[in-house]
């Protein structure tokens, strides 16, 4: 429904504009933003549920768990119903929002065919996902 | 303490941060940490995990708000996150060979600094934009924005080289930290590159998420996210931005800053001195 008003957009100014991209971007963080907060308070509450009457210490450090540090582990770990995996997942749902808005102004700019900023763009997204998927 | 308790506690805790956050615009990360290591005895490694995330919560919650005012350039805010994404992944590596009391001592000089800032902020008033800048428009940097009277204002940027490598240090403050550092992206384009001051908040905003997200992966990887804590917090520091920036509108916030800024101040002289002392 965006996307169409944004082609409407398109017709009337020859171009995709900028403030236009800026009002697409601003919604889909918010929803990228929605979706992890209700999973969540999904996995929140559950959490809550599973291990009430524990007395919780972040006192000490001791790193989380290998499989609630990857994808593939929080995936496995939700088919088993482990709440915490589904807290995770919400935390990358979280950070995949402004990873989303990075490829949506790759694609825009691709779309007004200015090179420039698709090169500028691209490197960001590269960064980005070097933080995101690089192994340890 | 029970976990309810302990959740619920944290919660509440956040939500100020968060409220605070708005309101002096230092964003929730600057004061959610301090929350989280002087008062829930949190260690600091798990605070700072915990915090990436609700900076990314709190950056994209508020985007829609600041996208509606037409401020933001989308331009800018690429360019320079190609500085802060670096600096992120440079922060995020520097932050498991220093020493945590370092940590904590850097944190408080971040939050003194943070203070003062605020603290000028306050006194700030328009900009002139003068010279020309033939980079500027090379890079499609110059923009507009809809100025008091309807008209646009157009502006451009000067000194992209200290502006950029600034944005650098903005981002590995952030990875190593946990936190935005919005002050020190608000500094970069509004002082160093005479970015009007409008533009520069609420690009400031969007930057703030995506570098954020540049190193929360690595956080996530390296296990310093925990769940329990992820949980209360990153809703807590959410709704209190929100609220925040709904409240802000309206209230007379002179006063209101002047006691926070102090707050600021009290929370980064007790990182100092913890982590002073409890290093030697």
């Amino acid at each position: 429904m965006v996307l169409e008003s944004g082609t409407a957009q398109n017709q009337e100014h020859g171009h995709f504009d900028d403030r236009r991209m800026e009002v697409i971007m601003g919604r889909l963080l918010q929803v990228g933003v929605l979706l992890a907060s209700v999973v969540m308070i999904a996995g929140g509450l559950l959490y809550m549920h599973a291990h009430s009457g524990e007395t919780p210490n972040y006192r000490v450090f001791s790193s989380e768990p290998q499989r609630l540090r990857h994808f593939s582990g929080v995936l496995a770990g939700i088919e088993t119903g482990d709440p915490a995996a589904l807290i995770q997942l919400a935390v990358m749902l979280l950070i995949a929002t402004p990873v989303a808005r990075v490829v949506f102004a790759l694609i825009a700019f691709l779309i007004e065919k200015d090179k420039l900023f698709v090169v500028i763009s691209a490197i960001v997204l590269a960064v980005l996902l070097y933080g995101f998927l690089r192994p340890q | 303490m029970t976990l309810s308790i302990f959740t619920g506690l944290l919660f509440f805790g956040s939500l100020t941060a968060g409220l605070l956050g708005a309101l002096t615009g230092l964003g929730g990360g600057v004061v959610l940490v301090p929350l989280l290591t002087v008062f829930f005895h949190v260690d600091i490694r798990y605070a700072i995990g915990v915090s990436l995330i609700s900076v990314i919560a709190t950056s994209s919650g508020a985007a829609a708000a600041y996208v509606r005012e037409g401020f933001s350039s989308v331009r800018i805010g690429m360019f320079l996150e190609v500085a802060t994404t670096l600096g992120a992944i440079v922060g995020a590596y520097l932050a498991t060979v220093v020493h945590t009391q370092a940590l904590a001592i850097i944190f408080g000089l971040v939050l003194i600094y943070s203070a003062v800032v605020s603290w000028q902020q306050r006194k700030e008033a328009g900009q002139e934009v003068k010279g020309h800048s033939r980079w500027s428009d090379k890079l499609e940097l110059s923009g507009s924005y809809p100025g008091r009277d309807g008209q646009p204002c157009k502006y451009e940027v000067e000194n992209i080289p200290g502006g950029f490598s600034l944005m650098f240090v903005a981002g590995t403050l952030s990875g190593l930290l946990g936190i935005g550092s919005g002050a020190v992206k608000v500094l970069a384009m509004d002082r160093v590159m005479k970015v009007p001051f409008k533009v520069s908040t609420t690009t400031s905003n969007f930057m703030i998420g995506v570098t954020a997200a540049a190193s929360a992966g690595i956080y996530l990887h390296r296990g310093l996210v925990a769940p329990g804590l992820a949980f209360p917090v990153m809703l807590g520091v959410l709704s209190g931005s929100l609220i925040g920036a709904r409240y802000l509108v309206r209230a007379r916030t002179a006063v209101l800053r002047s006691v926070f800024t102090l707050v600021v101040l009290a929370l980064g002289v007790e990182m100092i001195v913890s982590g002073v002392t409890k290093w030697f």
